[in-house]
This record gives C-alpha cells, structure tokens and sequence, in this order.
C-alpha cells in the first residue's frame, strides 16, 4: 500500500527531488555558470509542480474537442507560461552579469574571486 | 478616465519604459524630464485615489472586464494608497536628484539607467497595488530583475559580483514564493486576495499540513526578500557598490515593499487568528527581529565605509518593521508601518547626502569625513537631520515609530523589545555620532570642497523636511496609519 501510494504521485516526488538538486547546486557549487543551472533546474521543478496540480486523470487537454466535456484545469499551464519568461529573463540577467564579472576578474570560480578581489 | 486610474499607476510608469530607449535616441537629455513627467503623474493620480479611497472605501478595477475571482483584480485600500503615495513622492525626489548624479557616475549608460528605473518603479507600484498573487510574483520579479540590473549598472569590479550574490539570492526568495502561492491554489483553487482568505479556513481544516508549508515559503521568502537578519547577506554589498541613486532607492523602497507584502500576505491572506494564534509565526518574527535590531546596530558600528555603515543599519531599521508586524497589535503594527515611512525618508536622505558628499569629493571612508561640513554645510545638516532623526531624537519622525513600538510592545506584556528598541538607540546614537563628530568638529583637509549644485542639495533638504514635518505632525499620519492597523487586524 504505502509503494503503491508512493508510486501513484511519482510527478511530485520527481518534482520536489529535482527542487532539491537546484537549490543545492545554487548554493553549494562555486562555478557561477553551475549556479545558473541549478537555478534552472530549480525553475523546472517548480513548472512541473504546478503542472501536476492541473492534471486530473481520464480528462483531455484543455482544448475544445467535439464529444469531450471534461477538461484539465488550463490556468496552471497559463501560469508557467509567464513564470517560464521570468525563468528565461533571470537566467538572460545572470548570464550577462557572469560575462562582465569574466571581462572585469578573469575568472568565475568563486573561490579564485575571493584570491584575485 | 477616472475609473480607469488605479491601471494607470502601473501603466504610466511601465509605458514610459518602453518610450525612453526611443527618445534617448533622439535626445539623451528628455530621458529624465519624461521620467519626472511620468512619476508626477503617477503621484497627482494617487492623490486623486486617495481622495476617493477616503471618501467611498475601497477603489476595485478588473482587468480586462473579466469578474474576479477569474480575472486579475486591482485594489486599492488604505494600505495600498499609503504605499503608492510613499513610493510615487520619493521616487519623484530621487529622479530629480538623478540629474548630475548620473550624468556623473553613468555618462554612457544614461538611456538604460532610465529605462530600468521606470521598470524598478512600475514594479514596486504593481506589487503594492495588485489583488492577485501570481500577478504580484510578477510584479516582484519585474522589480527585482530591475534591481539586479541597476546595481550591476555602474560597472564597478565589485558592483557586478555583490549583484550577482544578490540576483542568486534572490531568485531563491522568488522561488519559495511561487511554492507557496502553487501550495495555495492547490488547497483553495484561487489566486485572488479577497477570495483567498475567504477561502483559507476551510482548507486549512481539510489540508492543515499543505497551508502551513505555504505559510513557511511565504515567511522564509519574504524575510529574503526585506533582508531580514539572517537572510540578509546580499543586502550590504548591494547597498555598498550600486551607484548613489541606486542605492537611495533600494534602500528606500525595495526593502519596503517586501516589508508590505509581509503585511499583506500575513494579516490580509491568512489572517490575524491563524498568524498568531494557529501557528505562532508572528512571535517568532518578532525575536528574530530583535536579534536583527542589535546585530545590525552592532555591525553598523564596526564600519569604516560609510555606505557600507548606512546599509547595516538598514538591517537593523527593517528589525523595527517586522517588530511591529510580528507584535501584531494595534500600536505596534501602527509603529511598524509608520516606520515604513519613516525609514524611506530618513534613509533616502542619508544616502543623498553621503551621494553629494561622493559627487563632491569621492570619498566614502568615515575618517576622512573631517570638517566636511563647513564645506558642504547644507548637505550636511540635512544629513545630521536625518541621522538624529534615525537615533530618535524627538520631535523627528523616528522617535515616534519607535515610540509606538515601544508602546505596542508593553501593550502585549513584552517589556523585552522596549529594552531592545532602547538599547538600539544607543547603539544607533553611537554610530551616527561618531560621523556627526567627524563632520562638524573637524579641521577640514578638503581644499575647494563647495556646495552641492542645487539639483542635487534640493531632493536632500526636501527629504531633511520630510523628517522634521513627519515628526511635527505624526497625529495627523498616526492616527490615518492607525485606521490601516485596525483593518488589518
């Protein structure tokens, strides 16, 4: 029973497990590009917590088709939609903010920053 | 028109943005004039609303005709109008300090500058001017990828690492508030304030655990997001390295509006009884704020950059407000949001002047500060305003947030925070005093130090009045501040 209730939530156990993978890489890696990977991954994670959440099981995607009446609730995908653009804009933030700190300090390990500042 | 007022204060601003980078192409010069354009027009529309707030209550607009709960509400209550009215004046000041100031420090940058700082005000004003809580996330994003933009913007070596401490930080913060709002809709299947806490009770009674790990999210990533001690590592190196302006307005309004959306979301979404009573949250906030008012006054003290001073003692000044959210009593939360206010002026004014003093002389280091106020006397004394001000020397505005702290804090039968707020002022008169000293009783090495040009010397001594006039006549906001308390609570 307890696998089979396990088993049955697997999207929210992938989710949480990738959530914890992006916030350790942001805060434990000291390469600042890893950084902006595991913030990614975090963002993923939370997209296909909120995907999980809409999703109920025998019902169509939320478009209009003759014969269905039961749809998926559309606004969480809504939702992502914009939190994917706020993904992508911070990751644009990042990235460029790491091309000057190269430019400026010759390296973007964290630990060498610390020698070279 | 009128009906339509409470987009505009998002609009106006936002539009502007996109305006700027075309006429900057044409003339450099009409970016700031059609900034100042833009936030008075902003700033006349909220005294409008706060006339019609007064007058008939609450002022809704549905976005795009569509009803809520379905569709994106606006709302503007007191605490809303209050806040837009706050940010709208002292983003007004500070866009007419910018002139000389940027010209300065961000010649090449002047079209970029403009355009993130009218994205940074349309943000703040859409967060505190929202009713519905993914449309706010949004809103906190747009203000906080501004921020990041905006202290990386002056190109200095250190500027473009603590922004990127601060954009890693950050993200984190927005990331365990998107959490919480999907814990919310998941429970309650709504996005709108109203219809959330309505709805809330019920499904904390089916789905206790769910409610309380959005609650945690919320906690945890606003006191990020308002650098509350101990998440408040980035908030020094920011305050720091970003240029004057930008320093002036995060630290006068960005911690502000996180300190607002702590309010909303714990008074307003969850409500009173399940803060205080079905979790403790608020009496937990309210010791991590005490330990946050020492700490920040200590490291303030140890100090020798006199940003870098100023930035610690925001630490301990956001203490103040979330002492009196988390006393969650009339007085004190009346304290705390009249700290809110208090702070966005004497802070704004301190980092003003200390930006003359820089566009002056270039120096940031306390001990050289020697005599620089018979130099710069005007500057100077809207400096010591402010800072006597910050230490609580009545009748300037800071002493009476505190006084109501204090007050709020014996109400509840904690006489523990009175001896803290007591204490922090002593702290905070040792730190300022210490500046004071040095600028007034010193014999100045600065040859052909003058005056700063009076673009600049006027934002600061605007500001300098603001403390004294808040201070002179605390009834009439008090008691307007206290009519926002009893809403909330």
């Amino acid at each position: 029973m307890p696998l089979e209730w396990i088993l049955s939530k697997y999207n929210y156990w992938i989710s949480a497990a990738l959530m914890l993978i992006g916030f350790y890489t942001m805060i434990s890696k000291k390469n600042f590009i890893k950084k902006i990977i595991g913030m990614n991954i975090f963002q993923t994670a939370i997209i296909l917590f909120y995907i999980s959440i809409s999703d109920i099981e025998n019902r169509a995607a939320p478009i209009l088709v003759a014969g269905k009446s039961d749809y998926v609730n559309p606004l969480p995908h809504v939702l992502m939609l914009t939190a994917i653009v706020v993904g992508v804009s911070t990751t644009a933030v990042a990235l460029s903010l790491i091309m000057k700190i190269y430019k400026e300090y010759g390296t973007i390990e964290e630990d060498k920053l610390l020698e070279v500042r | 028109m009128i009906q339509n007022f409470p987009i505009l204060v998002v609009i106006l601003p936002l539009i502007t943005a996109f305006l700027i980078p075309l006429i900057g192409w044409w003339r450099k010069k009409y970016c700031l004039y059609i900034s100042i354009l833009s936030i008075l027009s902003v700033f006349i529309i909220s005294i409008y609303l706060l006339n019609s707030v007064m007058a008939s209550g609450v002022v809704r607009y549905d976005l795009g005709g569509w009803e809520p709960p379905y569709g994106i509400e606006y709302v503007v209550d007191l605490l809303s109008i209050f806040m837009i009215i706050l940010i709208a004046f002292i983003s007004l000041v500070i866009a007419i300090y910018s002139k000389k100031s940027v010209e300065k420090e961000l010649s090449d940058n002047i079209v970029a500058f403009y355009t993130l700082f009218m994205l940074l005000i349309a943000g703040l004003l859409g967060i505190v001017i929202t009713g519905d809580l993914f449309n706010l996330y949004v809103f906190l994003e747009i203000s906080s990828l501004t921020a990041y933009a905006l202290i990386a913007v002056g190109e200095k070596r250190d500027a473009l690492l603590a922004s990127f401490n601060y954009l890693i930080i950050g993200t984190i913060a927005a990331c365990f508030i998107l959490l919480g709002i999907g814990f919310l809709y998941m429970v309650t299947g709504s996005l709108n304030i109203a219809d959330l806490s309505a709805k809330l009770p019920e499904a904390y009674s089916l789905y206790p655990r769910v409610v309380l790990a959005a609650m945690i999210f919320f906690v945890v990533g606003l006191s990020i997001k308002m650098a509350l001690f101990p998440l408040h590592t980035w908030l020094p190196n920011a305050y720091t390295h970003a240029p004057s302006v930008v320093s002036a307005l995060i630290a006068a309004l960005m911690t502000k509006v996180g300190a607002y959306m702590m309010i909303r979301i714990m008074f307003t979404v969850f409500g009173i009884h399940f803060v205080t009573e079905v979790i403790p949250v608020t009496s937990i906030l309210s010791w991590v704020a005490a330990i946050a008012i020492i700490v920040g006054s200590i490291n303030a003290i140890a100090q020798t950059d006199i940003k870098r001073m100023l930035a610690y003692s925001s630490v301990s000044q956001i203490g103040y407000i979330v002492l009196g959210i988390g006393l969650a009593n009339s007085i004190g939360l009346t304290g705390g949001i009249l700290h809110i206010i208090n702070h966005a002026f004497m802070k704004g004014c301190l980092f003003l002047a200390v930006g003359a003093v820089i566009y002056q002389t270039g120096i940031r280091d306390i001990r050289d500060f020697q005599g620089i106020g018979k130099k710069m006397p005007y500057t100077m004394a809207a400096f010591s305003i402010a800072a006597l001000s910050m230490v609580g020397v009545p009748p300037l505005c800071g002493f009476f947030s505190k006084w109501f702290l204090a007050l709020g804090s014996i109400e509840s039968g904690k006489w523990i925070f009175a001896v803290i707020i007591l204490l922090s002022s002593l702290l905070n008169a040792g730190y300022f005093f210490r500046v004071l000293e040095k600028v007034w009783f010193g014999e100045s090495p600065h040859e052909g130090v003058d005056e700063a040009p009076k673009s600049m010397l006027v934002p600061i001594l605007i500001l300098a009045a603001g403390c004294i006039l808040l201070g002179i006549f605390v009834f009439i906001q008090s008691s307007f501040i206290k009519s926002i308390a009893n809403t909330l609570l």
